[in-house]
């Protein structure tokens, strides 16, 4: 089980909630599990979502594990120069 | 075969020496090809009519004369470049951004192009191109655009983001917030509080050189695009879906790059160019004018910001607030919620918010721009952060060492913090000799902190082994900053051989995989970890080989100092075999020999600087000269020092133009006054001190050498610490940049009325 802290945004699609508890091993299950309950959220994943797993943001890797009790932040894809 | 990217602290032989860059002979001779450098059989000239209104309905366009004018071998319009987005808006923007459909709403937005035989054809042809517009009312201002009874671009855009959703339309696409704790709280437990307003003016990245491309469709569905990008991946992916083609069938080439700095990471003219070619079945080159570059490629926002900091008088800042609103051109984009992300990075608050609105306006499409948006909101809260500390009695630099974030801190924009720098950038500001020397008359000293996110992304790499054991490594991410010598740097020291030995070349898209563009300060991050890994991959077959040749277990084999040498006493008579005894043997071991990696470089570390200036304002003419400039930041490792100073230099150097001089002058007809670098002034060399530098590394635990992004993070300090320092020279603290003399003077004026 691990408790995924939803950025503002994202936060107003999953009704409001700032924070979930999932069962999920990787990103791809978070995903998906989140897709499933939330469906407001689903736009938002395809357009892309980073995730920081215990401070380093992911950004890509779906295969990423989720460590139990490992801080979870959804935060948005950010651009670069 | 899967890799581990941790950090393992080894030691290097190669890594972290300053061997010349590998391009560097190219480049001083005149003999690297940039964009316009490039050239076909039967090349058209392409050339675009743009919007002379800032906001405008399109009633018809008739281009009927400039198609009869001979030479003239296409004409196109918007309809010629029909909407395949598929209910994509993000794509349908950047289509609409590269031909005005409906609605013109910038001066400079694209609206008809013309491929003739010659420039002077092409230009003819555009003053035959009769547009009827119906010229609407316009806004160019970031603060005036969100009043109630500003005009609005889209009738379709109701704020996102805020709860319920807004009745009617307006200017502010979408409002995002972040932070923790409770901020009005943390204000009643201060002892004192400092709430500004800060302003930033447009600025444009100022590349050197202009978007430039030749493009070439044949009627049989292929095309070719040579081009000056950061990402030439992305822009085969953006244009084929625009084009209607198969990614397949476009082959891309990125050209050598006369800066880029965010502003080369979206198309502009591209598509029309590759539609220009289809319609005349010719190639055809497209370059822009520096007037295009200012008019219609992608500048930074324009920035309102209001900041509100409290703090005990011990120093411990108890909350921290602001509200940022950030101009995106007539499409929405993220920039002021990164600045809402990047605004109080650098601290560990208990109390933080922040508030961005992302507002729309008849300017061009805001592109990113180093760390983008990152440095106007530093701009904004290291001001505050500056006065604040002198409201208590407190030095600066001990202020935010008292308040820096560090490994555990909770970050404003929401995750917990690993190893970072900030702290130790600070501690090394605090003990350099410049914070210690002396003053002059109407000088002044400031400092400030900048923060910025780097990250990764889908990179691969190729590393051939050549049959004389020379090595050439083929990479997708385009060299911006000097990857090509950091990459070279890398495979050697894999491979364990000279610098020498090893050629890096920048793929096009027809002979590697997908790599995401050279931004977020990935070049040398993602590419340097996909070299690792394929010189590992390569390293494992010419142990296999090696074996092969000696007829032992490769289980035998070891690999050192660029050799295969057998294990065991028994093997100690078999002379270490070099690459290049091993390449010689591949026609009998196997065939070629290769490494190749496939990654999503994921894991990038979050990057910290603090810079120092000094400055003497001219009080009866409001100049502003830079006296001394000191950068400190954390590279985690610097593979090559002296590119690694250099985008420290570069960052510090377009900060100073920024916080100086640089500024889009609107007139109220909405159009843009300054598209010249004779009005829209760049810093050049004899405005400029030498740029002092220090390298701090703390490795990034996410990658194999420690290596973190250094190419955005130096932009975001340079406002700040500027404007500090000319706060401290006047007397009076200055809230809007660029700080220009007569803006300079007008707070002075202010300041005795």
């Amino acid at each position: 089980m691990v408790q995924v802290a939803l950025w503002g945004a994202l936060s107003a699609a999953a009704g409001g909630k700032k924070a979930l508890d999932i069962e999920a091993k990787d990103i791809r299950e978070l995903f998906r599990k989140l897709e499933e309950r939330y469906p407001g959220l689903k736009p938002h994943i395809e357009r892309g979502i980073a995730v920081s797993i215990d401070g380093v943001i992911y950004r890509d890797t779906w295969s990423k594990e989720l460590p139990d009790k490992a801080e979870i932040y959804l935060l948005p894809r950010i651009a670069g120069g | 075969m899967a890799f581990d990217a941790s950090f393992t602290g080894q030691k290097f032989k190669s890594v972290g020496t300053r061997p010349i860059r590998p391009d560097g002979i190219d480049k001083v001779t005149g003999r690297a090809r940039f964009g316009a450098d490039f050239n076909m059989p039967g090349q058209l000239v392409g050339r675009i009519l743009r919007s002379p209104h800032a906001h405008a309905r399109i009633k018809k366009i008739d281009t009927s004369k400039a198609e009869k004018l001979k030479g003239v071998k296409a004409v196109v319009t918007a309809a010629d470049l029909p909407d395949l987005t598929n209910g994509d808006a993000a794509m349908f923007d950047i289509l609409d951004n590269c031909m005005a459909r409906k609605r013109a709403f910038y001066d400079g937005h694209a609206v008809a192009a013309v491929a003739a035989i010659d420039a002077r054809t092409a230009k003819q042809a555009l003053k035959l191109i009769k547009v009827d517009y119906g010229v609407l009312p316009h806004v160019t201002d970031v603060d005036e655009a969100v009043k109630p009874k500003a005009p609005v671009l889209h009738k379709s855009v109701f704020t996102e983001g805020v709860d319920p959703k807004p009745k009617k339309p307006s200017n502010v696409a979408r409002r995002s917030q972040y932070g923790h704790g409770d901020v009005d709280a943390g204000f009643t437990a201060a002892d004192a509080i400092i709430e500004r307003t800060f302003r930033t003016e447009q600025t444009h990245q100022g590349y050197i050189e202009p978007h430039a491309c030749v493009a070439s469709v044949n009627s049989d569905g292929t095309g070719e695009l040579w081009v000056c990008t950061q990402g030439h991946f992305a822009y085969r992916q953006t244009c084929a879906q625009l084009l209607g083609m198969d990614v397949s069938k476009l082959r891309v080439t990125s050209s050598e790059i006369g800066g880029g700095f965010g502003g080369k990471t979206h198309v502009w003219a591209e598509p029309v160019a590759l539609a220009l070619s289809r319609k005349a079945g010719r190639p055809v080159k497209l370059v822009m004018t520096r007037n295009e570059v200012f008019r219609a490629s992608g500048p930074a926002s324009a920035t309102s910001i209001d900041v509100k900091i409290g703090a005990k008088k011990d120093g411990t800042v108890t909350a921290a607030e602001a509200t940022l609103r950030y101009s995106c051109g007539p499409y929405a984009g993220m920039w002021a919620e990164l600045g809402a992300m990047t605004s109080f990075a650098c601290y560990d608050l208990k109390n933080v918010k922040s508030v961005g609105y992302e507002v729309l306006v008849n300017r061009p499409k805001t592109a990113a721009y180093r760390a983008p948006s990152a440095p106007m909101a530093a701009f904004a809260v290291e001001s505050v952060m500056d006065e604040l500390a002198h409201k208590i009695g407190m030095d600066p630099v001990k202020f935010r060492i008292k308040n820096a974030a560090r490994e555990g801190s909770k970050s404003s924009y929401g995750p917990v913090y690993g190893p970072i720098g900030i702290g130790p950038t600070l501690e090394a500001a605090q003990k350099h000799p410049h914070m210690k020397a002396p003053l002059g008359k109407n000088q002044g000293r400031g400092m400030a902190c900048g923060f910025w996110f780097n990250f990764g992304g889908q990179t691969c790499t190729d590393l051939n082994i050549g049959i004389d054991g020379t090595v050439t490594l083929a990479v997708g991410t385009v060299d911006v900053g000097g990857s090509r010598a950091s990459l070279t740097l890398v495979a050697a020291e894999e491979l364990g051989i000279p610098y020498e030995q090893v050629k890096v070349v920048v793929a096009d898209t027809a002979t590697l995989g997908h790599n995401d563009m050279t931004d977020g300060s990935r070049g040398t991050f993602s590419s340097s970890m996909a070299t690792i890994f394929a010189a590992r991959n390569a390293i494992k077959v010419m142990r296999e080989r090696a074996a092969r040749m000696w007829d032992i277990p490769v289980e035998d084999v070891t690999w050192e100092d660029g050799h295969a040498k057998a294990k065991g006493q028994k093997r100690g008579n078999l002379a270490p075999l070099s690459i290049k005894e091993i390449a010689a043997a591949a026609p009998n071991t196997g065939g070629p020999i290769a490494g190749h990696n496939e990654i999503v470089a994921d894991g990038a570390g979050v990057s910290f600087a603090t810079h120092i200036c000094d400055v003497e304002v001219d009080p009866e003419t409001g100049a502003t000269k830079v006296l001394r400039y000191t950068v400190v930041q954390d590279a985690g490792k610097a593979v090559h020092p002296t590119y690694v100073e250099g985008q420290y230099q570069g960052g510090a150097a377009q900060g100073i133009g920024w916080a100086l001089n640089e500024e889009y002058i609107y007139g109220k007809d909405g159009r843009l006054q300054n598209a010249g670098f004779l009005d829209y002034r760049i810093p050049v060399c004899s405005d400029l001190p030498m740029i002092d530098t220090m390298i701090l590394e703390i490795p990034n635990p996410n990658h194999p050498y420690g290596v973190r992004g250094v190419g955005e993070t130096s932009i975001v300090p340079p406002l700040a610490a500027i404007a500090n320092a000319v706060s401290s020279a006047v007397g009076v603290r200055m809230t809007h940049i660029p700080m220009s003399p007569p803006r300079i003077l007008a707070a002075l004026d202010a300041a005795k009325a």
